[in-house]
């Protein structure tokens, strides 16, 4: 996947937690929790999407890593890069 | 080999099974009784549908609200808010001798109402509620405070504190006399600053969704499978052995059986410890009316009364305490001009579990006519008198509710210490819903959750 199929599969991901969130208006560079008031236990939630969708494991350690779309599609670039996009 | 084995098929066991289902996990729900819901069940009784356990839904939150306890269940379930069609309720009441304290889902009337009947605990009342909204759930170390204490500090007029402990207690405290700190927070939000709410069908509607839910992920049900021991093995359970002598085995067990229940079935001898069963348990009756309540001028959603200056919240030292109680009509929400058939009228009050427990059953029958008069009685004395309209009526005591939900005592609100983490003495069993955390719907439904997170999903 590129860096854009990783930003939209987030965006499915987000989309798939929170069904009442208006997505359209996300700042890539501003925290998901800031923007989308998401708690730890979302965040926990697009740990286990990522592992149910495409078997990828995200340590504990690295939640942090989430924090908003930039960082998260640079954290998982390397990691999603032999992944094909469905 | 399942992944996990829940033990209680009620709103918290259900609420586990979705999230780990959802993660496919292999998850099967054993539940002892022959329907769903446990403390929150229904039943349907001379043609007509009855709610247990279900007044209101505490933390109503509109569609849209971000944050709190509703919003925060609705996206680990992945429900949309239309989905549980809550209607918010038409106002409520506290009524205690010479003082009527009105609420409903805006903060604001409850603050006037407070500033006219206890005019010198004014900004008093408002120091409470900045504290209470400073509350943090997370940190552990004010949350077994005693509210009682709290409240002295901070409010001067008695009369305003046990005003505000009797919707409070009547909705949660298995504790008696005091409530924690943390748990006095809680409820204080989700019933005056969120608010109360309910759908037009009743509690059957949220329960088909969550069971709906699971059993679409490919989560397992089986109903009339009471557990009849826990085997233990070296610090784990190893199977899990039912009453009709069938062996299942899971890697990880997660009870809403009520702690001291779980214990007992673990066959390692483990002492049930000082953490007996709680002492407060309920009667209630549920009359049907032929006419809408609010025909008899009956606009209150729920009436929390006391009729004397102190309210006790202890074991009932008669078979039922008719001084003080809830009368909850399920016709006054707002459900957007329709309507519901029949008009209902319920009253619970505290009622002593022994006496409803030792009485033969032909007393227990006359018993129970005899009581359903004197709660209705002493609750006509703060609504309007609707004996006459009556056609139908039901009523539950301590022992029904130990029929239904296995929890000793007739405690709803189960043990008075919470087990918080919900772990145990043994590697892979933990224990969810009353017992663990908080109570209500909401309550349990998010105790599920979080302990399905916080146990059965990282490995």
């Amino acid at each position: 996947m590129t860096g854009e199929e990783i930003k939209e599969e987030i965006l499915d991901i987000l989309e798939a937690i929170a069904p009442d969130e208006d997505l359209t208006q996300i700042d890539d560079a501003v925290n998901f929790r800031e923007q989308m008031e998401l708690d730890s236990m979302d965040f926990l939630d697009i740990v286990m999407e990522l592992r149910k969708r495409h078997r990828i494991q995200v340590p504990e350690d690295d939640y942090l890593q989430l924090a908003n779309m930039n960082s998260t599609v640079t954290f998982l670039l390397p990691l999603m890069k032999d992944i094909q996009k469905v | 080999m399942y992944d996990t084995i829940i033990i209680g098929a009620g709103m918290s066991g259900l609420a586990a099974g979705i999230r780990l289902a959802y993660y496919e996990q292999r998850v099967c729900i054993l539940e002892r009784h022959t329907t769903i819901g446990g403390l929150n069940s229904f039943y349907r009784m001379g043609g007509r549908d009855y709610d247990v356990g279900l007044h209101a839904l505490t933390n109503f939150t509109p569609k849209g609200t971000k944050k709190g306890p509703l919003a925060r269940l609705l996206r680990q379930l992945r429900l949309s808010w239309d989905e549980l069609e809550i209607s918010p309720q038409l106002g409520s009441e506290i009524v205690f001798p010479g003082v009527r304290v009105r609420f409903d889902n805006d903060l604001d009337l409850m603050r006037e109402e407070v500033a006219r009947e206890f005019p010198a605990d004014c900004d008093n009342f408002e120091q409470l509620i900045s504290q209470i909204v400073d509350y943090d759930d997370l940190d552990e170390s004010h949350q077994r405070l005693s509210a009682r204490n709290r409240l002295q500090e901070i409010l001067s007029d008695p009369l305003l504190i046990e005003i505000l402990f009797c919707p409070l207690m009547f909705y949660g405290s298995a504790r008696e006399h005091d409530m924690d700190w943390g748990q006095f927070s809680i409820m204080f939000r989700s019933i005056f600053m969120e608010g109360l709410g309910r759908p037009l069908a009743g509690v059957r509607l949220i329960l088909k969704h969550l069971v709906r839910k699971f059993r679409g992920l490919g989560g397992e049900l089986k109903l009339r499978a009471g557990v009849k021991r826990l085997q233990v093995e070296e610090g784990r359970v190893g199977s899990v052995v039912l009453e009709n002598g069938e062996v299942i085995e899971g890697r990880r067990i997660l009870s809403s059986a009520g702690w001291p229940e779980t214990m007992r079935m673990c066959d390692d001898g483990q002492p049930v410890t000082s953490r007996g069963p709680g002492k407060l348990s309920f009667c209630e009756t549920i009359a049907t009316l032929d006419v809408q309540p609010q025909d008899l001028g009956h606009r209150s959603t729920i009436t929390f009364f006391n009729d004397w200056e102190k309210f006790d919240w202890s074991q009932s030292e008669q078979p039922c305490d008719v001084r003080s109680g809830v009368i909850c009509s399920p016709n006054n929400f707002d459900y957007g001009g329709e309507l519901l058939d029949e008009g209902t009228m319920r009253i619970t009050g505290l009622a002593n579990f022994d006496y409803w427990n030792e009485l033969p059953e032909r007393e227990y029958t006359l018993e129970k006519l005899r009581w359903y008069d004197r709660m209705t009685a002493s609750a006509v004395r703060f609504v309007p008198d609707y004996r006459s309209r009556v056609i139908d009526t039901d009523m539950f005591t301590p022992t029904t509710v130990v029929r239904f939900t296995g929890h000793e005592g007739g405690a709803i609100y189960g043990t008075p210490e919470k087990q918080f983490d919900g772990r145990t003495h043994l590697d892979n069993l933990f224990v969810c819903g009353t017992d663990q955390g908080f109570v209500g719907i909401i309550g349990s439904i998010v105790s599920g959750i979080s302990m399905a997170n916080m146990h059965c999903l990282r490995d």
